[in-house]
């Protein structure tokens, strides 16, 4: 809900608001280039009749003096109807030169608080300053709730490049945001008389003037008690006319005063309306607080950016969800489809399940999981189609499930049948789906079809998954649906190293390059960046489909597309069918990639000291990581092979950046050779230092395959305990990292 | 209901002088060419005397810009009455305002004259900008301003 506010605002006003941002930021330069002649010349300790007595012996032909917020002091004079205006010298009366307003910022401040389309455009600037405080405090929330509540607002964010930079540049400038977006608001709503502006009504020109001859401006009492730092405007009476007055207006109010006896003949002090208006307006321009001002604008630079990465990371969203039509809400619909979805796909799956069923004639509801109703009131039947995260979880739009469903009343719902998705390749083949199926059970609901499982996409499977429940329903459900695969590029092989085919675990590392272009594709004016390689990190992961295969199989990635090549380790497994068709590449052939983000896999910003453990192939992220330490972090790597003469990948590059301090210090077990060891019983010897380097803010990172991972889970538990911390409260601060397989 | 007794206070006081008939008028102002934001105006009609008689028209609605028209507000905050009807938007710069009123016979060739006071946000306040003598032969004749006003004319 948040998020669609957010994104509606966003994409509604971002011209408008990255308009008046820009603008703004101009406009604050204005009180700081104002403050420069000001700062020279102090008006405390004087009074203002001092000093109007001074401008009127060099300015006989004075009418006003107005002291602005930024303290500088202008005098309007004129004669025979051709007025002027200077700055003047508060201490001697002497002019400074002509004064007028800057045409650029005058016609900049049109621009921003009207777009030059007077009352209705000042009604479209509030418009988007509410848009900005709405985008604002929504993605304040948003930022809080992701990072895990409002006092974690700070630690670092994660994600790809745009959403960091979306964070990092929301939360730095978000106060000022509040700040301008309110006092704006205000203003606006004050334009139209919703609030009030104060100021009132124009003050009656006093009773009782004296009418006598006219004293020296510098003798006048009430003048002379008014300390000229707290001067506004004094308007001088008109010449030769004995009945006029002086009229003054302090930070306090506004007064008539009588020219001949020097008394106040009255005085109106401001309302509170007017002070808060005042207030509320110098914060906003920033006059007579230029340091707020230009605080402000450079805040102000930095929307646009916001705006850009925010319609960035709305498109790729957008993008990657698939359009359900008829989408109905959860009380009107007689099917109901439940999704849990890591990275989209399940998602592919359930928009085709929704468009048979439409099609079917039924009235049709898909969600998350996370999202369920508590009641469906009409549903005859819900589907929950779910993937399972890699350790056995559940997936991300399902993750909070299991503990909502334990508190929800579902004796109404209706029959129900599950559909998990996976690959049996992996342990925890469909886990969460069971956990779901068995926690509908336990809680009385009943079944509609056995659970069901898809392994990796299959189509085929589906189609059938389709015709049993449509014949069990009594509807022709005729499920056809591909997955999609995502873009892919072409990358050939350049060198190749293999190791530990002695201790039966051959393992190559491959070295990947741009494809070269073919003749035909250089007439495209993208052919430039259709050679180059797509945008990853170390850390990220690649998708290979094999030949003769529908599912991808993923590698993590030990060097990014900066590095100029692209950088796997494949263990080859018996009967593999990836790491089998990658095990027989020779250097010049070619195959077909993706590149899959995975931001959480980095090492978290900063310089706190980065723990990497890792066995076999799993040293490929960490490989990749230490290439980039150039400004020498620590980094300790525990790792585990089988035996140092076969298996020991990267042994002379890990020494060659051992020297030159990429990497503080490698702690290396080998299980194949007399008295072997393995990653875990390094780190239990080691105790004494993970402790003292978590002491200083460590963060762990683990790669490889799922029962090291466990079992590195575990010591680490077993070491920390002494301290009072654990796999789990390391993992909810973001410093326990995992990438198993 | 505040309209109505407004119309009537209005038509009382420029009707007064002769309880005689009234003549529809014309009022142009032609801006001249200045930097700055909308100018406020004020259009008021002064006796044989130079006293306030009555407002005619006031161009911009915030009080504490309107205080600088300094001959019209310091009369008129002294006389009192309301210019709620008769207020408008602000009249920028090169813009011509043009407003129609009702003229009591009996000021006319009596010595009456209708004055415009001008001011401009961070710019100069003109009290008397232009001033155009009520006379039935001179109708239409335009008037030079001094300020912000470029010319001036009542057509009767």
């Amino acid at each position: 809900m948040l998020r669609r506010v957010h994104s509606i605002a966003g994409l509604a006003a971002a011209c408008l608001i990255g308009f008046l941002a820009v603008t703004g930021a101009l406009l604050s330069f204005e009180p700081a280039i104002d403050a420069w002649p000001a700062t020279a010349i102090p008006s405390t300790g004087i009074t203002v009749a001092y000093t109007a007595g001074a401008v009127a012996a060099r300015f006989p032909d004075v009418e006003r003096l107005v002291r602005s917020a930024s303290g500088n002091l202008v005098a309007y004079h004129g004669s025979n109807g051709k007025q002027g205006a200077d700055y003047v010298d508060p201490q001697t009366g002497v002019g400074l030169g002509p004064y007028e307003r800057s045409a650029f910022f005058g016609f900049v401040t049109e621009l921003h608080r009207s777009l030059f389309l007077k009352t209705g455009g000042r009604a479209i600037a509030g418009l988007g300053a509410l848009a900005l405080l709405i985008l604002s405090i929504s993605g304040l929330v948003m930022t809080a709730a992701r990072l895990g509540g409002w006092l974690r607002l700070l630690v670092a964010a994660r994600g790809t490049v745009g959403q960091r930079l979306h964070v990092d540049a929301g939360r730095a400038i978000v106060p000022a945001l509040l700040l301008t977006t309110v006092t704006g608001l205000y203003m606006t709503l004050a334009t139209f008389g919703i609030v009030p502006e104060g100021g009132g009504d124009l003050a009656a020109f006093p009773a009782g003037v004296d009418g006598g001859t006219p004293a020296p401006v510098a003798r006048l009492a009430a003048l002379r008690a008014v300390d000229l730092s707290s001067l506004r405007e004094l308007v001088f009476p008109v010449e030769g006319d004995a009945t006029d007055v002086f009229t003054i207006t302090t930070d306090k109010g506004q007064g008539y005063i009588d020219q001949a006896t020097g008394a106040m003949l009255s005085f109106q002090p401001n309302s509170t309306a007017q002070t808060v208006y005042e207030t509320i307006y110098r914060l906003h321009t920033g006059q007579g607080l230029w340091w707020l001002g230009l605080l402000l604008g450079a805040a102000a630079t930095a929307v646009p950016v916001m705006a850009v990465s925010g319609i960035v990371i709305w498109w790729k969203r957008w993008r990657a969800f698939p359009r359900l039509r008829r989408n109905v809400a959860a009380q009107g619909a007689d099917t109901v489809i439940l999704v849990g979805s890591e990275a989209n796909a399940t998602w592919g799956f359930a928009a085709c399940l929704h468009e048979a069923m439409t099609q079917a004639g039924h009235r049709v509801h898909t969600a998350t999981l996370n999202r369920f109703a508590s009641s469906y009131p009409k549903a005859q039947r819900l589907f929950i189609l779910t993937a399972t995260y890699g350790d056995g979880t559940a997936p991300a739009s399902a993750n909070r499930f299991l503990d909502r469903l334990a508190k929800t009343d579902i004796s109404r719902w209706p029959e129900f049948a599950v559909l998990g998705f996976g690959d049996r390749q992996f342990p925890h083949f469909c886990r969460f789906a069971t956990d779901v199926q068995a926690a509908l059970e336990a809680r009385g609901a009943q079944s509609l079809q056995p659970l069901a499982m898809i392994d990796r996409q299959s189509s085929q499977a589906f189609a059938e998954w389709g015709d049993a429940t449509g014949s069990h329903i009594g509807v022709p459900l005729t499920l056809r649906h591909a997955p999609q695969r995502p873009a892919t590029f072409t990358l050939t092989l350049a060198s190749r190293i293999d190791y530990g085919a002695a201790v039966g675990a051959p393992t190559a590392v491959l070295r990947f390059v741009a494809a070269p272009s073919t003749g035909r594709e250089s007439h495209s004016p993208f052919a430039r960046f259709k050679r180059s390689l797509p945008s990853c990190e170390a850390g990220d992961l690649i998708g290979i489909v094999p030949p003769g295969d529908a599912s991808p199989r993923y590698y993590s990635l030990a060097s990014g597309a900066r590095d100029g090549f692209i950088e796997i380790c494949v263990r080859k497994q018996a009967g593999g069918l990836c790491s089998g068709f990658l095990h027989d590449l020779q250097p010049g052939a070619s195959i077909q990639a993706f590149v899959k983000a995975n931001p959480q896999f980095r090492p978290a910003r900063g310089r706190a000291p980065v723990i990497m453990i890792g066995a076999g192939t799993g040293i490929a992220p960490f490989l990749g990581f230490i290439r980039n330490n150039t400004g020498q972090r620590a980094m300790h790597l525990y790792w585990g092979g089988r035996d140092p003469k076969s298996d020991f990948l990267y042994a002379d590059l890990l020494s060659w950046f051992q020297r030159d301090r990429r990497v503080t210090r490698r702690v290396t077990a080998f299980s194949r050779v007399s008295g072997g060891s393995y990653v875990q019983d390094s780190l239990r010897e080691d105790a004494n230092t993970v402790r003292a380097l978590l002491a200083r803010g460590a963060q762990i990172l683990v790669c490889g395959g799922s029962d090291m991972a466990k079992a590195v889970q575990s010591t680490i538990d077993e070491i920390t305990a002494p301290i009072g911390a654990s796999v789990a409260t390391l993992k909810a601060k973001g410093r326990y990292v995992e990438d198993s397989y | 209901m505040k309209k109505l007794a407004f119309a009537l206070l209005l038509t009382t006081s420029i009707v007064a002088p002769g309880l005689a008939l009234a003549r529809p008028a014309t009022i142009a102002i032609q801006m001249a060419p200045y930097q700055g934001p909308g100018a406020y105006l004020a259009i008021y009609v002064v006796g044989p005397d130079g006293k306030y008689q009555s407002t005619l028209w006031v161009a911009g609605e915030k009080p504490k810009y309107q205080r600088h028209l300094r001959g019209w507000s310091r009369a008129y905050s002294t006389s009192g009455g309301s210019i709620d009807a008769i207020t408008g938007a602000s009249v920028g710069s090169g813009r011509t305002l043009r407003i129609d009123v009702d003229l009591a016979d009996a000021l006319i060739d009596a010595g009456y004259e209708i004055r415009v006071d001008s001011a401009v946000e961070d710019g100069s306040d003109y009290s008397g900008d232009a001033v155009a003598p009520l006379r039935s032969g001179g109708s239409g004749t335009t008037v030079r301003g001094t300020g912000y006003v470029a010319t001036f004319a009542v057509k009767m």
